[in-house]
């Protein structure tokens, strides 16, 4: 068996080529995010002032600002992640730790993978059914609520919506149907990263633990969850990341575009980030569209901020692995 | 009102300057609110969101602890969350449906219906357009679709040969799609080769230094450059030309306009924060309608609006027995 003779010439070409696509896909990549981030950089910081970020919306676009949006967004966004971190890694637990290969585990399984290519328009229709109304639970009635009054130890039914602890069934559309909102959208990211995780952690780790007779949940507690949460926080940067992102299933659930004043309580009505930057995109007068630039700018930094959180844990929990 | 001149008259130009004259006033002063509490939950159209936008904003200059939060879910995505008790009032670019009207009284619903603005739509050439006396509705839809006549002279064969320069606000306006609800129709496209901008000056402009140029916009804002533009009179019911005016606006012979209203929950009318927003939108709209670009009520309508929200008069007046009262605002609206 001879070989051709251009065969060489032609491996290397090929890897060249192969070599420039996947630089060329990069660069196209690249420079796409880059020319956005100048052109907003460009057209936002102009209007980016503290003013701008202490002040309410306003009709004209020189005394407009992101207060109510930005208290709105990062409310809702640390609800979502109080919900859906510790359920994320919960459930990624049962399933990987826990559940026996069966039926049942197989069908969640599936449903799990699938529910993270449903639209999130989707979930704000749940939400909207599930956390806003009850499923029509005292449907145009007043809703039940009540408060509580810490200095004096009791429980005032109806609430004062005034207190920080003032709570309300059905919900309405405040924070915290927001968050709930998005802890729906973001959860099947949150598990399938997190079970990745835990399939990461070699078998003999586990296998040792139990060898020294360490129950279940000892493994699970001291051994895998530490070895796996850097990798999970990864998991958490990516969720919040599309959390804050979300605007469609919050406008599903009745978020508020103009809101003059910060959320006091869980009950409180919201507008968020991206809900702001769409409704100033879209009028008619330049000076909104600058305005909206500048409130992208914010959204990256608080973008930034929140993944800045996550990687702090991701470096406090990581240590090595030795297997 | 079928007798009117096709050209317009002095009076009628200096009437019209006259109301908005004396709808721009200053804000009336506001009685003291610093001390109320509590929450206005507003929903629906887009249309009607620039002016509950600036009476809200101004309201919480005078009432800071009153928190009063907008959307816009449209004004029939807005009727759906006022019928489930969600929101205390709704705002709404044409009157309740019989359907919506139907789905409150199953949710229990009483509501008192205020008018509060006419949103306006008039075409405007420039003043040394002689052929163009007039426009129907249906001339219009051919100037504005897709493959329509490219001169005039295809419009009509006693006008000019030269191509027709066509001018729009932009597609995010509530104009735009008032225009396309109105002109275009459900299955109208329209052409693509028309210069659009989201600022109406630059419409002004660019109608005002071309003779062969036709655009549209709301009639608030034709009012403030008369001086540069001439408006053609749109062929009404009658079958003659209606000069667009603020007296032919309210008479509704001109066909191009429509009435804007809030609907407010009766059970929420009763608390005082509703009572003083709605109040204080009542007492500004008409000065904040012109900022806005919509045409005010008549002081009649307005009073006629005010005396029923002052008497809570519930219920709508243009939906009987199941059916869609037909006929003009100014005639229906007691």
């Amino acid at each position: 068996m001879t070989r051709p003779e251009a065969s060489p010439t032609a491996r290397t070409r090929s890897s060249h080529l192969v070599l420039v696509a996947c630089a060329l896909a990069a660069f196209i990549a690249v420079a796409a995010l880059a020319s956005l981030l100048l052109t907003i950089a460009v057209e936002g910081t102009g209007s980016l002032s503290w003013k701008f970020l202490t002040s309410f919306a306003s009709r004209k676009a020189a005394n407009a600002g992101i207060l109510a949006p930005l208290a709105g967004s990062v409310w809702v966004c640390v609800i979502c992640a109080l919900v859906a971190i510790p359920m994320g890694i919960g459930t990624a637990l049962y399933l990987e730790e826990y559940a026996k290969k069966s039926r049942l585990q197989g069908i969640i399984q599936l449903n799990i993978s699938n529910l993270a290519g449903v639209p999130s328009i989707v979930y704000g229709l749940l939400a909207l059914a599930a956390f806003v109304r009850f499923f029509g639970f005292r449907s145009g009635e007043k809703p039940l609520s009540f408060s509580i009054e810490w200095s004096e130890l009791r429980v005032l039914a109806p609430g004062n919506p005034d207190s920080f602890w003032f709570v309300q069934a059905p919900f309405g559309s405040g924070v915290l149907a927001g968050g709930l909102t998005l802890a729906l959208v973001v959860l099947p990211i949150m598990i399938t990263a997190s079970q990745e995780a835990l399939r990461a952690v070699p078998k003999s780790l586990r296998q040792a633990a139990e060898a020294l007779g360490s129950t279940h949940w000892q493994v699970a507690w001291r051994v895998t969850l530490p070895a796996a949460l850097p990798t999970m926080m990864t998991g958490a940067i990516l969720s919040i990341s599309r959390a804050l992102g979300e605007a469609a299933p919050l406008l599903v659930i009745g978020g508020f575009l103009m809101v003059l004043q910060t959320p006091t309580n869980l009950m409180s009505d919201f507008t968020v980030l991206p809900l702001q930057i769409y409704n100033w995109s879209g009028r008619p007068q330049e000076e909104f569209h600058r305005i909206a630039a500048a409130a992208i700018i914010v959204q990256l930094a608080v973008l930034l901020a929140f993944n800045a959180l996550a990687i702090f844990v991701r470096q406090a929990f990581q240590k090595p692995l030795q297997s | 009102m079928s007798s009117l001149a096709p050209v317009p008259s002095i009076l009628r130009i200096s009437a019209a300057i006259a109301l908005l004259a004396t709808a721009t006033g200053a804000l009336q002063s506001p009685p003291d609110h610093k001390s109320l509490r509590g929450s206005v939950r507003i929903d629906g159209s887009s249309t009607v969101f620039p002016l509950t936008e600036a009476v809200t904003e101004e309201f919480a200059k005078i009432a800071p602890k009153v928190n009063v939060t907008v959307g816009v879910s449209g004004t029939g995505g807005g009727f759906k969350r006022f019928c489930q008790g969600e929101t205390a009032i709704s705002d709404a670019s044409r009157p309740i449906a019989p359907s919506e009207l139907s789905m409150a009284a199953a949710a229990k619903i009483d509501f008192i219906e205020v008018p509060i603005a006419i949103d306006t739509l008039c075409f405007v050439v420039h003043p040394k357009n002689d052929w163009m006396k007039s426009i129907s509705i249906e001339q219009a839809r051919r100037i504005f679709s897709e493959g329509g006549p490219r001169t005039w002279k295809e419009v009509d064969p006693s006008w000019p040969d030269r191509a027709i320069k066509r001018y729009s606000p932009g597609t995010d306006s509530g104009t735009f799609d008032y225009f396309k609800e109105v002109v275009m129709g459900k299955d109208g496209t329209i052409r693509t080769d028309i210069s659009v901008s989201e600022d109406d000056n630059v419409l002004v402009l660019g109608v005002a230094g071309d003779l062969d140029a036709i655009g549209f916009f709301g009639i608030a804002f034709y009012m403030e450059n008369q001086s540069r533009l001439r408006s053609v009179p749109v062929i009404g019911n009658a079958g003659t030309p209606v000069v667009p005016s603020a007296a032919t606006v309210l008479d509704e012979t001109y066909l191009l306009a429509r009435p804007l209203f809030v609907y407010v929950n009766a059970k929420d009318a009763a608390r005082p924060e509703v009572a003083a927003y709605i109040d204080f939108y009542l007492a500004n709209v008409s000065s904040l309608a012109t900022e806005v670009g919509y045409l005010p009520l008549t002081k009649d309508q307005l009073s006629k609006a005010t005396a029923n929200w002052a008497a809570r008069r519930t219920g709508t007046q243009f939906v009987k027995d199941g059916k869609r009262v037909e006929g003009r605002f100014s005639k229906l609206y007691k």
